[in-house]
């Protein structure tokens, strides 16, 4: 059984006050995760990922086409038993603490009564929220609030997740922690769907990706595919390069570029970097690095929204 | 609808409510003003008791008016506008239920709040009734403690849920300012409903009357509720017009739920 799948899914919003006309959020979006996948959907700002997901989450209603979740509809109360949710830049009740906000939320999952204060303790410990689950959430900064909502997903240990732009307002070791927290979601078996416009997170996470731009689905496919595994080339690095070294490098590289305090940056063909290293020795130069340079997943993205640009602008 | 999930919704509902400032402000607003009436009553020879109870009850109606409007009209449109209902709807939770917990949990607050000057009230009423010599007492046409402040004030109490569920009501499709100002206009209009079906005595205009007919038959009766006269004077209550108006309420109430949720459960939460 899939984890998600969705068949057509179209959004039209009616904008402007004196004469309303739709306006196409998304555009007839097909696509399925596997279960187990953890499957970043991709794009850049106000390409339709939140409204692919309030669609899934029933937020909104489709103009057309359908949506399903472990094999049921959308609209199905009792199939969200079985999912979390992390809104966009989450907001919560004032005046509740993170440990009220949680019991409350496990008490909608039926969580019985005495399992309860476990359960959210557990959770709460999770994602890194310690004493301050009983204070006010109106105290907490924006990072916290995050924390809570992720929190807040995974309080009934859903099959699937969705968490939509789950790094948002995170400082580096909290995106850290995130990024750990998703990978034991999946190590347990939990499908893990997110949306993001970071993706170097994308990059370290995911199995697969779907990548949608102006409203339609522009490209995707396992990770490991479109990331692919041949060298295009080689990054080096150099240090104390003497005019000597210079000549070498200039005779080998593909273009050497000039950085601080007499570094190099060198763009290497795919073949024999290590001939190119040992010259430079030779001449009294100092390796400082040397990487391989292989498709990113930038390279991919910037490549596939370009082209959804352009189809749309030829419409 | 689950029962059990409206339950929790009202739940939470009420803890947030009473951990706001908002409605505590107004309850000891409340207070102070019942005090302040019991000063005033010593000014008017004779008609001390009266007094302090006409501004006790007219005082409670108001602020539980106050309560309804402000937290009524923000129980749905604040959700929506700062985006909480987004965590809350993904969970399984339908949105007839979360709309009936809604307002389950504001007037379980209304209770509480009711409950908390009704006390204030008749400990002020039982100062009264000690500080007071017994000749004076001889010629107050109703006790000090008189048990029918309670009608008065249960009556109170179904007009502010009919409040609630109006602001409720508006509050699933309009701004809170808006619902705020519809909300008041109903409550106006239901306080003065006794005078519309009446109109065509007051104005010449048929088309006026008939409108004013029209109006009075759209819009809830809060008139027949109202019977702080008849306790405060000692008068007779009139419980068939009185237990007509409760359950004409009470109809008013379903129907403003149900449209309610039917609004709501056809929204876009963008």
């Amino acid at each position: 059984m899939l984890a998600i799948e969705t068949e057509g899914l179209t959004k039209d919003y009616l904008v402007g006050f004196w004469r309303p006309r739709p306006y196409r959020a998304l555009h007839d979006l097909t696509l399925t995760v596997e279960r187990g996948d953890v499957f970043g959907f991709l794009g850049p700002n106000g390409a339709g990922k939140s409204t692919a997901i309030k669609l899934l989450m029933q937020l909104i209603y489709p103009t057309s086409g359908t949506a399903r979740i472990l094999g049921r509809p959308v609209g199905d109360v009792e199939m969200r038993r079985r999912i979390g949710f992390l809104p966009e830049n989450p907001s919560f009740y004032d005046y509740l603490t993170a440990e009220e906000l949680l019991t409350y939320f496990a008490s909608l999952f039926d969580v019985p009564a005495a399992e309860r204060a476990a359960r959210v303790s557990r959770v709460l410990d999770e994602v890194g929220i310690g004493a301050e689950r009983r204070m006010r959430l109106r105290s907490y900064s924006k990072g916290m609030v995050q924390r809570v909502g992720i929190a807040q997903a995974i309080i009934n240990d859903p099959d699937v997740v969705f968490f939509d732009e789950p790094m948002s307002g995170l400082d580096p070791l909290g995106r850290r922690d995130v990024r750990q927290l998703l990978l034991r979601l999946r190590d347990r078996g939990c499908t893990v769907f997110f949306s993001s416009h970071i993706l170097s997170d994308a990059e370290a996470l995911c199995s697969r990706v779907a990548i949608i731009a102006q409203g339609r689905l522009a490209g995707g496919g396992r990770l490991s595919d479109i990331v692919g595994v041949d060298v295009l080339g080689w990054e080096l690095i150099a240090d104390g390069v003497t005019p000597a070294g210079l000549d070498v490098l200039r005779a080998r590289a593909r273009q050497v570029t000039p950085l601080h305090d007499g570094r190099y940056s060198v763009d290497l063909p795919p073949d024999g970097p290590e001939a190119t290293v040992h010259a430079l020795s030779a001449a009294g130069g100092r390796v400082v690095s040397l990487n391989p340079v292989r498709h990113t997943l930038e390279d991919y993205f910037v490549q596939h929204v370009a082209q959804a640009a352009t189809r749309e602008a030829a419409l | 609808m689950n029962v059990a999930a409206v339950r929790k919704v009202a739940v939470a509902v009420f803890r947030e409510s009473v951990r706001d400032r908002v409605p505590y402000s107004l309850v000891i607003f409340a207070v102070i003003l019942m005090a302040a009436s019991f000063l005033m009553s010593r000014l008017t020879a004779g008609q001390d008791l009266k007094v302090i109870k006409d501004l006790g009850l007219a005082t409670m109606n108001a602020i539980g008016l106050l309560i309804a409007i402000f937290i009524g009209t923000g129980l749905v449109a604040k959700e929506v506008e700062r985006r909480s209902i987004y965590a809350v709807l993904s969970k399984p939770l339908s949105r007839p239920s979360f709309i009936v917990g809604k307002y389950a949990g504001l007037v379980l607050t209304l209770v509480v709040n009711l409950a908390m000057m009704t006390l204030a009230f008749y400990a002020m009423l039982q100062y009264m009734h000690l500080t007071t010599d017994d000749w004076i007492k001889q010629g107050w046409r109703a006790p000090a403690l008189d048990p029918r402040l309670l009608v008065a004030i249960g009556l109170i109490g179904v007009q502010l849920m009919l409040t609630t569920a109006v602001a409720l009501f508006f509050s699933t499709f309009s701004t809170p300012m808006l619902s705020m100002l519809l909300t008041l206009a109903v409550w106006v209009a239901g306080q003065f409903s006794g005078d519309l079906r009446n109109f065509q005595a007051a104005v010449d205009s048929p088309a006026a009357a008939a409108i004013a007919r029209g109006l009075y038959y759209v819009l809830p009766n809060l008139d027949a509720l109202d019977v702080k006269n008849e306790v405060v004077h000692g008068l007779s209550i009139p419980w068939s017009a009185v237990g007509l108006g409760v359950a004409s309420i009470a109809a008013y109430i379903g129907v403003l739920l149900s449209g309610a949720v039917l609004i709501f459960n056809r929204r876009d939460f963008k």
